[in-house]
């Protein structure tokens, strides 16, 4: 099961510690991303295991021998940096070459290979452009292609999206996935944005200030987040503060005038989350006024005042009427929707 | 943004005649056909430039001039491809002083360096050779080489380098097939600019040259010491239209801005 | 002959080892042992020699005396020449700005084709020689032979052609000619920083053309005034070609002084002192208004 592995792994520069205690095993064919905000620590630890900084503690392991001893040129992994970092003075078949040059491959097989990775990107045809007669679509193209050629036995993606305009995201979002199921290669994708990492990704490491989050699958850290920051930093949610009391058998969830049964487990002041889209309106419930609505084509989205503060809600554009703004509603939801954490657990 | 006004052009007009006029007036009294300085206002005569045939210390300093400046600004140029690299991409104690060291030719006055070199250079017995004009040209071009060199090699996208490194490019293949062409514009800017400061100097040559290494502005200063006469103009002439043929030959085959800005755009 | 006095590059990031020191130290070292060799060592021969002593028929002598610093200091025939140097100087550094500045500002207002002509019409003479240029306003105002003496002869404006050879004044002129490039090159490098966008909100705002340029584009384009007149301050008081040319043998500054004491009267000792004394008295100038103008306009340069 482990392909590649990091051990307790920790970067300081200076007095600042940038990244501790990282712990992560990798299945062999797995994709999985390094979700957080810039500064948390995700590009250093990808760059830890590229070989372009060492760890000052802990152990990186491929196939279970010691990566951190290998240098960075004999890894022999491929990355796709948020640059693209192409070779601008070479044209698109020599960028995707280089790396068979230096692995002495013979000529005819490097043409063929170079070739025919080419056109999995999507290429075929571009081989003699140089990058910046190229768009910023096709430069990535030619990234990836580069980093595939050499048949890495991990992929490592910075950012490589971040630079394309929204839909042509979308649609590399959706190559990349494709090439990297055929291709079966182990990938690790750096990335800020939780929707790449939830479209592409097997499995989330959300990770802020230098530490991990959470690891799990888009789901997992989706509906059951571990901390308030990943529930907020993996779309948008409500939270709200209530109190379990369990001097009432069955225990009742309350917050101000409104309440629920309590489910098992926690007692005392705890915090709630509840994402906008599993929230409806209906008869009974959390009693609001909505003061914004706003069209967003497939859905709307309302900002509601309640007695618990601000709530947001996203409903499916139906076709069905929807409340107006100024109109009184109350808010209902089940309660496997909602999501329980005891209240101070992290901010 | 607002355009001129007819007072901004007035100024601009008298300020770009100005500036002219003085290099005007020696191309022109170069054409004069008559045997002292006047402008040739009937006839225009090659004579003085003929008359430079006659004058082989003219000619002989300015091949030192073009061999002193091609040689000392790549000799420069070596020593500073490498020095640039360390100082753009290490961050290493004593690296602000070295830099400060390095480009503190360009604040030391002229006269000064020639002074110390002239000094140097004959307490260790080379005063007056050509070996001794090398080296300090050398070192008062070095800075220009630096610094354009050193715009080039940190404003370089560092993830390139690391995406041949990974891609298992080893330290000499990495300097040769991709960080020395991608410097390589600003290189060439700190070579042409090196050698044109070399060709130029006078202020501290003068201290160092002799009768066989006189460069072409030393030759000049001291002619012009004993008498003006049209004979300097025609030379002047001559290496003012040098320069503009190689700067125009330089725009056409390689971008003069590129030059003057050390610019880093690579590709064809 | 060129001074162009920003140094200082922009800082690398952090994470250094042991190796990568290694590495920078191995690769500076060419030009390190360079520099240490036929820089540091010839300057601090030369402080040397300014403490030797010299006489007509003995020659120098490696003595440690204080004979040329005290002549230096106080002969009043030094003061006089180092005064003269340094009011030369400023004059020119005074007309580059005055000049330069506006010239600058107007260029930078030209429309693309006209605006790069002109640029290089004024920065292409840097390429040329200064004895070349100087050459020329010696042609143009040398004695009764001056082809604008002879025009304005002619014309009977002057009965006498006009003083400028072995005049402060011709030196001063001339060279201002040799140094404005380098004033209105770093005015247009400080405009490139100016949003152009801003004299049009400053337009919508009420403000008129003359209060622009004095409340908007000058305090702008100061730090850039400023840099640039440290740049020909420093290169003017150590001209050598210009006034040698223009002020001949009478009219002395420092730089032609060390050169007739160490190539004419070969007393290098004494060159020595007053070559030492200029270079150490414009590295306090220029690191000195350095500081201040850095201190003053910090806001603006970041």
């Amino acid at each position: 099961m482990s392909f590649l592995e990091l051990d307790r792994v920790a970067k300081q520069f200076g007095a600042q510690t940038v990244v501790d205690d990282f712990s992560l095993t990798v299945g062999k064919g797995e994709f999985v991303s390094f979700l957080g905000p810039s500064g948390c620590g995700k590009t250093t630890t990808l760059q830890m295991i590229a070989g372009f900084l060492d760890p000052s503690r802990g152990a990186i392991r491929l196939e279970g021998r010691d990566l951190t001893a290998v240098q960075p040129a004999k890894r022999g992994l491929g990355i796709v940096f948020q640059s693209y970092a192409l070779f601008p003075h070479m044209t698109a078949a020599e960028n995707v070459a280089f790396g068979l040059e230096m692995r002495r491959v013979p000529r005819s097989e490097c043409r063929e290979r170079v070739r025919a990775t080419l056109a999995m990107v999507g290429l075929a045809g571009y081989e003699e452009r140089y990058p910046r007669r190229m768009s910023g679509g096709q430069q990535q193209r030619v990234a990836l292609a580069r980093a595939l050629v050499i048949r890495p036995s991990v992929l490592l993606l910075d950012e490589p999206l971040s630079n394309l305009d929204a839909k042509l995201r979308e649609e590399m979002q959706i190559e990349l996935r494709q090439i990297q199921r055929n291709l079966g290669t182990t990938t690790i994708l750096v990335t800020h944005d939780q929707n790449e990492a939830m479209s592409l990704s097997d499995r989330i490491v959300v990770m802020s200030q230098g530490r991990i989050e959470q690891i799990g699958t888009p789901q997992e850290t989706y509906e059951r987040p571990a901390s308030a920051f990943v529930s907020q930093f993996l779309g948008k949610t409500n939270d709200f503060a209530a109190t379990i009391d369990r001097t009432a058998t069955p225990g009742r969830l309350i917050a101000g005038s409104w309440s629920a049964p309590a489910p098992a487990g926690l007692a005392g002041p705890v915090t709630v989350s509840i994402r906008p889209e599993r929230i409806g309106f209906g008869d009974a419930g959390l009693a609001a006024k909505i003061v914004t609505r706003i069209f967003q084509g497939n859905h709307w989205l309302f900002q509601c005042e309640s007695e618990c503060g601000a709530v947001i809600v996203i409903r499916q554009n139906d076709g069905q009427p929807q409340p107006a703004e100024g109109e009184a509603v109350r808010l209902a939801w089940r309660p496997e929707d909602m999501s329980l954490r005891r209240a101070g657990a992290a901010a | 943004m607002r355009t001129n006004g007819p007072l901004a052009l007035t100024f601009h007009t008298i300020f770009v005649v100005i500036m002219l006029a003085p290099i005007l007036v020696v191309c022109l009294v170069a054409f004069t056909p008559e045997g002292y300085l006047s402008l040739p206002t009937h006839s225009f005569s090659l004579r003085w430039f003929r008359a430079i045939a006659n004058y082989p210390e003219f000619v002989h300093a300015f091949w030192v001039s073009l061999g002193l400046g091609a040689l000392s600004s790549l000799v420069a140029v070596l020593f500073a491809v490498p020095a640039a690299l360390a100082i753009a991409r290490y961050s290493f104690r004593g690296r602000d002083t070295l830099a400060a060291l390095f480009l503190s030719p360009l604040m030391i006055p002229h006269v000064v360096l020639g002074i110390a070199f002239l000094r140097f250079f004959t307490a260790i017995g080379i005063g007056g050779s050509f070996a001794g004009l090398l080296v300090a040209h050398v070192v008062v071009v070095f800075p220009f080489a630096l610094r354009l060199t050193l715009a080039a090699a940190t404003g370089m996208d560092r993830s390139i380098e690391m995406a041949a490194v990974s891609l298992g490019a080893g330290d000499w293949t990495l300097f040769r097939r991709v960080t020395l062409p991608l410097i390589l514009p600003g290189v060439i800017s700190g070579w042409a600019l090196a050698f044109i400061q070399s060709f130029d100097d006078l202020t501290m040559t003068v201290f160092l040259a002799t009768p066989g290494t006189e460069t072409l502005p030393v030759r000049m200063f001291l002619y012009i010491q004993d008498n003006i006469d049209p004979l300097v103009t025609s030379v002047s002439a001559s290496v003012i239209a040098i320069t503009m043929t190689a700067l125009i030959l330089l725009d056409r085959f390689y971008g003069l801005d590129r030059v003057l800005a050390g610019k880093n755009d690579p590709g064809r | 002959m060129s001074a162009v006095v920003d140094a200082a590059p922009p800082s690398a990031k952090p994470a250094t080892d042991g190796r990568d020191a290694r590495t920078a130290w191995l690769l500076t070292a060419p030009a390190l042992m360079l520099f240490v060799g036929v820089l540091v060592i010839p300057l601090a021969m030369t402080v040397m020699l300014s403490f030797h002593d010299w006489g007509q028929y003995k020659g120098i002598e490696p003595v440690f005396i204080l004979k040329n610093w005290h002549e230096v200091a106080t002969d009043p025939y030094f003061a006089e020449m180092f005064w003269r140097t340094f009011r030369i100087a400023l004059l020119t550094t005074l007309i580059t700005a005055v000049l330069g500045a506006p010239e600058a500002y107007i260029l930078n207002r030209m429309s693309g084709r006209w605006k790069s002509f002109f640029l290089l019409v004024i920065l292409g003479p840097l390429l040329i020689s200064v004895v070349a240029r100087t050459l020329g306003w010696a042609l143009l105002f040398g004695g009764s032979n001056g082809l604008v003496n002879k025009l304005l002869m002619s014309l009977g404006l002057i009965g006498s052609p006009l003083p400028f050879m072995f005049t402060e004044t011709g030196i001063v002129i001339a060279l201002a000619h040799v140094m404005m490039p380098f004033m209105v090159l770093s005015v247009w490098a400080a405009l490139q920083r100016v949003d152009p966008q801003i004299e049009n909100a400053a337009l919508s705002l009420g403000a008129g053309p003359f209060t622009i340029i004095r409340r908007i584009v000058l305090p702008q384009i100061m730090p850039g005034v400023l840099s640039g007149a440290i740049i020909v301050f420093s290169l003017s008081a150590s001209a050598f070609a210009t006034p040698a040319i223009i002020g001949g043998r009478r009219l002395k500054v420092a730089a032609t002084l060390a050169y007739d004491e160490f190539l004419n009267t070969l007393n290098w000792p004494l060159g020595a002192a007053v070559a030492v004394l200029l270079l150490v008295a414009l590295v306090l100038i220029v690191v000195g208004s350095n500081a201040l103008i850095e201190r003053r306009y910090a806001e603006v340069f970041r």
